[in-house]
């Protein structure tokens, strides 16, 4: 769902902000192209459904009956399949999530980002703290254990003791999963803008580390297994959704500048493929009414890129990348092979920032705040 | 000034001639006497017969300026004058014919042309030789002067006598020449020509009345220029009758045909077929082709004595054709003309292509270029950073400029220079090194060569006379800039009530770099600068090394004054600091003389550097942004375990030059 009501200071997502939305026509297109693309992938079961956006929460719960039913319909979709929507405190009455509910969501992501009225501010947010306490209190009412909230840190201006406070506040009103984003400067935002021009301080590298550290030693006191870079669970709340993206499994991406990556058996295809939506809303729309999907661009992953996917994915997860599923795309070269000999990953793992043992490739916990510097060494070597 | 060459450029095909390279990009227009365009015209004319103009109508001379006082538009004028050119409003620097001159106004090679005026009667042959505007080319001013009898010296009635005027001024003085004063530009509003004509008798102790006024834009007065030339320069001592003796003041090369070397009659006749011989070379050739430059080359059947002009002998290098050598006929020896002083590299710098893949492609270049600039010195050299390339050696910094300009502009190459250094000298003590040089005294033109101050009984370092004249209001700048610089005053004199003239011995390294561009700001522009080679002087001279986590960077390395060793390892550190991305581990960035540390930044290990979200729509993006950076460690430079990526030292030295 690629519509807002309103652009946030921070945000560079492929949004847009239009007076008035022709749903019909865009739950229609939305349909359609899950139709097509299932069709064209021959995938027999789907494990799990993500809405998101720009603010899906904003959609008709009908739309989101629709798209399911066409999923269900297409392919096997069972009872139990994780389906999440993403949603902001300000467009979740509790008679709208009921009203989700009943189309088969099962799961909400609420867009908190902080609990702190001027940051809010700050950030563009059209919700208050108080709203965002109410929307987090009805979704748990609705989706027990299922309910989880995004939070920023490292905003111009935040103190290492107001992100400690923010977490408190966010601990008192979480359920079992939070994800914490350190706030990327995006350029061409607002916020960006006016950090560069000097009206907002940057915030210092130390700081941003501090913070990530004391967020990873609270939460892990609390029983959240800091199970992605950004994102921690506890009693095994962790998103089925997103854990594909980082396994590297296949996925089907349906909507205006949606991503996915699978093979489209359908077609006869062998390899797996890299693929975009069309952008822009309207020339999605019609290219979908026309063809039945609006993909812009489709892309063949080579054997390496698949690995070189793998690998920096796999990475960002706590259980990091299995022999199993290393095997999967890699079945003559192991990852001992590739990695257990003499080079940049054996001085990485002798230096303390990775792990390689009997059940596969992993960070330290030190590596992983660190992982983009290890990265290129170590795909330089999986190159060679 | 720009050190790092513009982002690399497309290596365009390899051209025929720096004729068709120089056409192409450069857009000429078709009116302008290019390069390429001359050997063409010259075709299908009638040879001009030489013998109508014996000694006695013949001029010799140039025009000296500090630069931007009217020297190329006087050579306009004069051109169109004597019918050389046709008369239209846009000859403007005729002589001027690199793209690099016209852009920046300033002449960089000397230029002649023949000019023809009847004055009282008499059809007189003129022979005007243009002379580079700027102090970096004052050896070319000198070599020019010594095929003339005469000069006019060309100062601006607004500006009034500049550090130049003095230098050239001496330079013709010294060379006996008859000097014609001029003031140009008295169609300024602010012109004075009252007040510099009191200037030129103050300092060079000319009468005011001898100065003509003019306004060359405007041709106003010019023609009397002209007759004074006549009138008051002697014509060359020389006899046609003698035998053939002729000085070679300046080569260009031409791929067609070879060297093409303007010579200055001084006896005898030379026509076609003669057979001549090098003094220098002792080689001998047969003469293809002879001719007088107006200013493009006009083939003659004979040079005769006291006449200026070309020679094309199948001289296939310019070194060949040296500057300043004496070429007689084959069995009629002749005493050489005392050759003067060839130019001497005052800076030198690293040159390296951007990628090592353009090395060919950037030799082949160089060798083109230095083939038209002889002035330019060229040795081979390697660095660990940059691969391989070579250290030349210019005659300043606007001459390096004007080179690495060239090199884009004609050749389209881009390339990176390191930071200059001047040659500075050792004089060696130890036995062993002696031997291994077979000499006591070294010149040392990379500081990767700096002799340990053990073997070393005195460093040397080169020494500048510089000129400057300012008005008074800026002295107290000045002079505290001047100290700053170790520079020695030598002189100080008031040439008219508001403007000074002063002299201060320099350390040549101390005004390489931006002395110049500081003096200028501090004056507000008003101040002029020129200086002269005076020879080494002691110095307390120190190699300063630069330290990644105690491993030296060989390509920082600097010889620089022990007294300002502090404050430039210092700059050095900090720009290290901003330019090395952080890494995993802490590092140590440090200046070192010797073992003593005299400057330390450190730059911290990364604590985080992930990315915070990377769903699937970020993957692709992500993907690419890794794959560069994994690409880029193959352009990584490793000093120790630290990382550098290539362009991060180019970068701190290019700052250090726009400070």
């Amino acid at each position: 769902w690629p519509y807002c009501r309103k652009r946030c200071s921070y945000c560079n997502f492929n949004t847009y902000v239009v007076p008035a939305v022709d749903e019909a026509a865009v739950r229609t297109c939305l349909v359609r192209e899950a139709q097509t693309l299932l069709r064209l992938s021959q995938v027999h079961s789907v494990s799990s459904v993500f809405f998101g956006g720009g603010t899906p929460s904003l959609a008709n719960p009908g739309t989101v009956a629709a798209v399911l039913e066409a999923v269900a319909a297409a392919a096997h979709l069972p009872a139990g399949a994780e389906v999440t929507l993403e949603a902001n405190p300000s467009s979740t009455s509790t008679s709208c999530l009921v009203g989700f509910r009943a189309a088969g969501v099962n799961r909400l992501s609420i867009g908190v980002q902080s609990l702190d009225d001027a940051e809010l501010r700050m950030l563009g947010r059209e919700h208050t703290e108080a709203e965002a306490r109410k929307a987090v209190e009805a979704a748990r009412g609705l989706f027990p254990g299922r309910t989880s909230i995004d939070l920023l840190f490292g905003l111009p201006g935040q103190s290492r003791d107001a992100w400690a406070q923010r977490l408190e506040a966010a601990l008192g009103l979480c359920d079992d999963h939070i994800s914490l984003y350190q706030l990327t400067l995006e350029r061409g935002t607002a916020l960006a803008a006016q950090v560069r021009g000097g009206s907002l301080p940057a915030p210092p590298q130390d700081l941003l580390a501090d913070m990530y550290q004391t967020a990873r030693i609270v939460l892990a006191a609390t029983g959240f297994r800091h199970y992605e870079v950004s994102n921690f669970a506890r009693k095994g709340a962790l998103s089925t959704h997103n854990l594909s993206y980082w396994r590297a499994d296949q996925y089907i991406g349906v909507g205006p500048g949606a991503h996915g990556r699978f093979v489209p058996r359908g077609e006869g295809g062998r390899s797996r493929e890299a693929r975009v939506q069309t952008l822009e809303p309207v020339t999605w729309m019609r290219e979908v009414q026309s063809q039945g999907h609006g993909t812009r661009s489709r892309m063949v992953l080579s054997s390496l890129e698949q690995l070189e996917e793998l690998l920096s994915l796999g990475l960002r997860m706590d259980e990091g990348i299995t022999h199993e599923r290393w095997g999967h795309f890699s079945p003559q070269l192991s990852l001992q092979a590739v990695f257990g000999a003499p080079g940049e990953a054996r001085a990485l793992q002798q230096q303390g920032w990775l792990v390689l043992d009997s059940s596969g490739l992993r960070c330290t916990w030190a590596g992983l705040a660190v992982l983009d510097s290890l990265l290129p060494d170590l795909l330089w070597q999986l190159q060679r | 000034m720009a050190l790092a060459g513009r982002a690399v450029l497309r290596w365009g095909p390899r051209l025929p001639s720096p004729c068709a390279a120089a056409a192409a990009p450069l857009c000429r227009p078709a009116w302008l006497p290019a390069a390429c365009e001359r050997r063409y015209s010259s075709r299908g004319k009638e040879k001009l017969d030489m013998s109508m103009y014996p000694v006695e109508s013949i001029r010799n001379f140039s025009i000296i300026a500090h630069v931007d006082h009217g020297k190329s538009t006087l050579a306009d004028r004069l051109l169109e004058i004597t019918g050389t050119i046709s008369k239209t409003d846009r000859n403007k620097q005729v002589l001027d014919k690199l793209q690099v001159e016209r852009e920046r106004g300033i002449t960089v090679k000397a230029q002649s042309a023949s000019l023809f005026y009847n004055h009282e009667g008499i059809n007189y042959l003129l022979n005007l030789i243009d002379t580079p505007g700027h102090v970096d080319f004052s050896y070319e001013v000198s070599r020019s002067l010594s095929a003339c009898q005469g000069v006019i010296l060309v100062v601006d009635a607004n500006e009034g006598i500049q550090a130049q005027t003095v230098a050239n001024f001496y330079l013709a003085f010294e060379a006996q020449l008859s000097i014609i004063p001029v003031i140009n530009k008295i169609d300024l509003k602010n012109a004075d020509p009252e007040r510099v004509e009191k200037q030129i008798e103050k300092l060079f102790d000319i009468p005011t009345d001898e100065c003509i006024r003019i306004s060359a834009k405007q041709g106003t007065n010019v023609e009397k220029v002209l007759q004074k030339v006549i009138e008051k320069i002697p014509p060359p001592q020389c006899n046609t009758a003698d035998p053939l003796k002729a000085l070679v003041f300046d080569s260009t090369f031409d791929h067609y045909r070879g060297v093409v070397a303007n010579i200055a009659l001084f006896g005898g006749e030379i026509a076609k077929g003669h057979k001549i011989v090098s003094a220098h070379t002792k080689k001998r050739y047969e003469v293809n082709e002879v001719g007088i430059l107006t200013p493009n080359e006009q083939p003659t059947h004979k040079l005769y004595a006291g006449q200026v002009g070309y020679l094309i002998a199948g001289m296939k290098e310019v070194a060949e054709a040296q500057i300043g050598d004496t070429l007689f006929l084959y069995k009629q020896p002749v005493e050489p003309l005392p050759g003067f002083k060839s130019a001497k590299p005052m800076v030198f710098a690293g040159m390296y292509p951007i990628d090592q893949t353009e090395y060919n492609n950037l030799k082949s270049a160089l060798e083109r270029l230095t083939l038209n600039d002889s002035s330019v010195t060229v040795h081979r050299d390697s660095s660990l950073a940059l691969g391989a390339g070579w250290r030349l050696g210019f005659l300043g910094l606007l001459h390096m400029e004007v080179f690495n300009q060239r090199l884009e502009q004609e050749y389209n190459m881009s390339v990176i220079l390191t930071a200059p250094t001047v040659p500075y000298k050792a004089v060696l003590s130890s036995a062993k090194l002696i031997k291994e040089y077979g000499k006591d005294q070294i010149t040392i033109i990379n500081p990767a060569q700096f002799p340990d101050k053990l073997s070393v009984s005195e460093y040397l370092e080169p020494t500048v006379l510089g000129t400057i004249v300012t008005p008074h209001e800026y002295i107290g700048k000045i002079i505290t800039l001047c100290q700053d610089r170790r520079a020695v005053q030598k002189d100080m004199l008031y040439i008219d009530e508001n403007r000074v003239m002063l002299k201060y011995l320099f350390p040549l390294n101390e005004i390489v770099v931006d002395f110049y561009d500081a003096l200028k700001s501090l004056s507000s522009g008003y101040a002029s600068f020129d200086y002269e080679d005076a020879g080494y002087q002691s110095a307390d001279l120190i190699k300063m090394d630069i330290l990644l986590n105690g491993n030296p960077v060989e390509e920082l390395a600097t010889i620089i004054h022990n007294d300002k060793a502090r404050a430039a390892g210092k700059l050095l550190c900090e720009r290290l600091k901003e330019t090395i991305p952080r890494q995993l581990f802490e590092i140590a960035i440090q200046a070192a003389i010797g073992k003593k540390i005299i400057a330390r930044e450190t730059l911290k290990a990364y604590r985080k550097n992930v990315v915070a979200k990377c769903y699937g729509g970020d993957i692709t993006r992500r993907m690419k942004l890794l794959k560069r950076q994994a690409e880029g460690k193959r352009l990584m430079r490793k000093i120790g375990n630290v990382e550098v990526p290539r362009d991060a030292f180019i970068r701190v030295l290019k700052r250090e030059t726009d400070k």
